[in-house]
């Protein structure tokens, strides 16, 4: 299997505070792979860390065979890796559009209007909102412009953090199947970070668990989901 | 009331360059949130250059004016913005990401630096321009023998100052540059996470700023028909007043605070005391910070996250 993204024995400090302690991952192109963890084991640090925010100190981080560990941040996406991150990060004081058209900066316009039809086609919703300010969505609107932004680059690599986080179980769900279908009818290779890590790792092609900043388990998604440790730390109740 | 109208269009005239060198303010202060003290001395370099500028062409034997001052305009904005990139990658960059206060004090030090440069290089008295578009462009004969007038000079300031406020304005609210520019004053991580160059875009903001300033300077000395080392630092704390009094980061309040500065100063020296008009224009600013802290303009926060 070659990897569209590997990553070896990585570790990243914020300050003298080691948040990724060595950490191994692959992503084949065509895949959804997920990364669950509890919270603070360096899931965000680590799709931060793959666009170089913060740096690798050590290992290696290649996108298609090249070597982005100390490639700037703006060159790795314009390699078309694309981040929903944690927190949104919608630009609050532009309109939806302008947000979208940020997404399609590294395409150079190329093929806006219609990169821009087909989210609009994704998600009605956004339509509606054409010209309301970011700032002012709904956290589920919110959610859907961040992945419609990072579709706008038509990634090659698409990374979520968290897209569920805050929504309704309705909306939520909407927003994996959207995953889905891209990736079952694009072949679109997907990089998830998940709290509800039922539904993520039923999705995943493979998945990883993350425990304070090493990758302590992985395997098949669905694989995962049948291990008792993961049951017993992630899905308290079975869900 | 002719004393008035002509008190107005000294005004206006005066707030037009306060207005192109707050623009510079403003935008810096916007992209990196720091007050860029030696942009008002980037506007006296724009006021030499375009100086020299303009003697080397007459000397060239370049007469025509028109032709003449268009070119001015353009090399003066040109070395300016070299400047305007040259101090950004000095002074600034190496400090980004050190404490708040790192690059306050580089830019103090670097209008220090430019003031005493031009000091020594063109010496410390003003140098003259002869008048280089004389005539009025519009002239009555007031009901008490009192002259309105308002001279060439006055025309093509203004005039110039609306066609780069507007192409500037449309240039940021528009172009995919506006709007990476927009999006590093809002986050830029996330600008960086979609393949925007930050440091790239604060330097192309460095040089805006810049060659407006160095209209700005060139404005000036067709003005009043003079420059000197130390002009830069006077107009640069006007439009520094000028964009806080509009609402520090938002373009029109740039140009509102300086035609409200102008307007203010003007009127000031008309009617009261020439002596106090700096005092009158800072009175002012303390009170509408008093009642609108942000400023005029200033942008009410609504947002979430
Ligand atoms: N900017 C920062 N400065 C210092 N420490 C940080 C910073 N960001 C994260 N950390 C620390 O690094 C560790 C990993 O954080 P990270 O955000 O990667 O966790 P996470 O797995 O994404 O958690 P969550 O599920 O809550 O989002 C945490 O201990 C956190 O406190
Ligand atoms: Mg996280």
């Amino acid at each position: 299997m070659s990897a569209l993204l590997s990553i070896k024995g990585v570790t990243a400090y914020y300050g003298a505070i080691a948040a990724l302690k060595g950490v191994d991952v692959d992503v084949a192109e065509g895949e959804i792979v997920t990364l669950i963890g509890a919270n603070g084991a360096g899931k965000s640090t680590l799709m931060m860390t793959i666009f170089g925010q913060p740096r690798a100190r050590d290992g290696l981080i290649t996108f298609d065979g090249h070597d982005i560990t100390r490639t700037p941040t703006h060159e790795i996406a314009r390699l078309k890796i694309a981040q929903s991150p944690e927190g949104r990060r919608i630009f609050g004081r532009m309109t939806v559009v302008e947000n979208l058209q940020m997404g399609a900066a590294v395409t150079k316009f190329a093929h806006y209007d219609e990169d821009l039809a087909r989210i609009f086609a994704i998600f009605p919703r956004l339509k509606e909102r054409a010209g309301q300010r970011g700032g002012t969505l709904s956290g589920g609107e919110q959610q859907m412009l961040a992945i419609g932004r990072a579709l706008m680059s038509r990634p090659r690599l698409l990374m979520l953090d968290e897209p569920s986080l805050g929504l309704a179980p309705l909306i939520a769900k909407q927003i994996f199947s959207v995953v889905e279908e891209l990736n079952r009818t694009e072949r679109l290779t997907v990089f998830l970070v998940e709290q509800n890590a039922y539904h993520a790792l039923r999705l995943a092609h493979r998945g990883y668990v993350m425990v304070n900043g090493r990758i302590t388990m992985s395997g098949g998604g669905r694989e995962l989901l049948e291990r008792p440790e993961v049951r017993a730390a992630y899905l308290e109740g079975g869900r | 009331m002719e004393y008035f109208a002509q008190q107005l269009i000294n005004g206006v005239t005066l707030g037009s360059i306060y207005g192109l060198i707050a623009i510079g303010y403003t935008m810096v202060y916007g992209i990196v949130g720091m007050i860029n003290f030696a942009h008002g001395d980037v506007f006296m370099v724009g006021g030499f250059l375009a100086l020299i500028a303009w003697l080397a062409l007459t000397a060239m034997g370049v007469t025509a004016v028109p032709v003449a001052l268009a070119l001015v305009l353009v090399l003066a904005m040109a070395f300016t913005a070299l400047y305007g990139w040259t101090v950004e990658r000095l002074a600034y960059r190496p400090l980004r990401g050190s404490f708040r206060l790192a690059p306050l004090i580089s830019a103090i030090g670097m209008s220090i630096l430019l003031q005493n440069a031009v000091q020594v290089a063109q010496g410390p008295r003003v140098k003259p321009l002869p008048p280089v578009v004389p005539g009025n462009f519009f002239q009555s004969e007031g009901a008490g023998g009192f002259v309105v007038a308002i001279s060439n000079v006055q025309v093509i300031i203004v005039a110039t100052t609306l066609v780069l406020m507007v192409a500037f304005s449309l240039l940021v609210a528009k172009t995919p540059l506006g709007r990476a520019q927009r999006a590093c004053e809002q986050d830029r991580k996330m600008a960086s996470l979609l393949g925007i160059d930050v440091d790239r875009t604060i330097s192309l903001t460095f040089v805006m700023g810049a060659a407006l300033a160095s209209v700005a300077g060139l404005m000036y000395l067709l003005y009043y028909g003079v420059v000197d080392f130390y002009i830069g630092f006077v107009a640069g704390v006007k439009a520094f007043t000028a964009a806080v009094l509009g609402g520090i980061g938002s373009l029109p309040g740039a140009m509102i605070g300086g035609l409200l500065i102008g307007l203010i100063e003007t009127f000031w020296s008309a009617y009261f005391s020439a002596e106090y008009k700096d005092v009158a224009a800072f009175s002012i600013l303390i009170v509408v910070l008093i009642f609108m802290p942000s400023g005029l303009l200033g942008r009410p926060e609504v947002e979430k996250v």
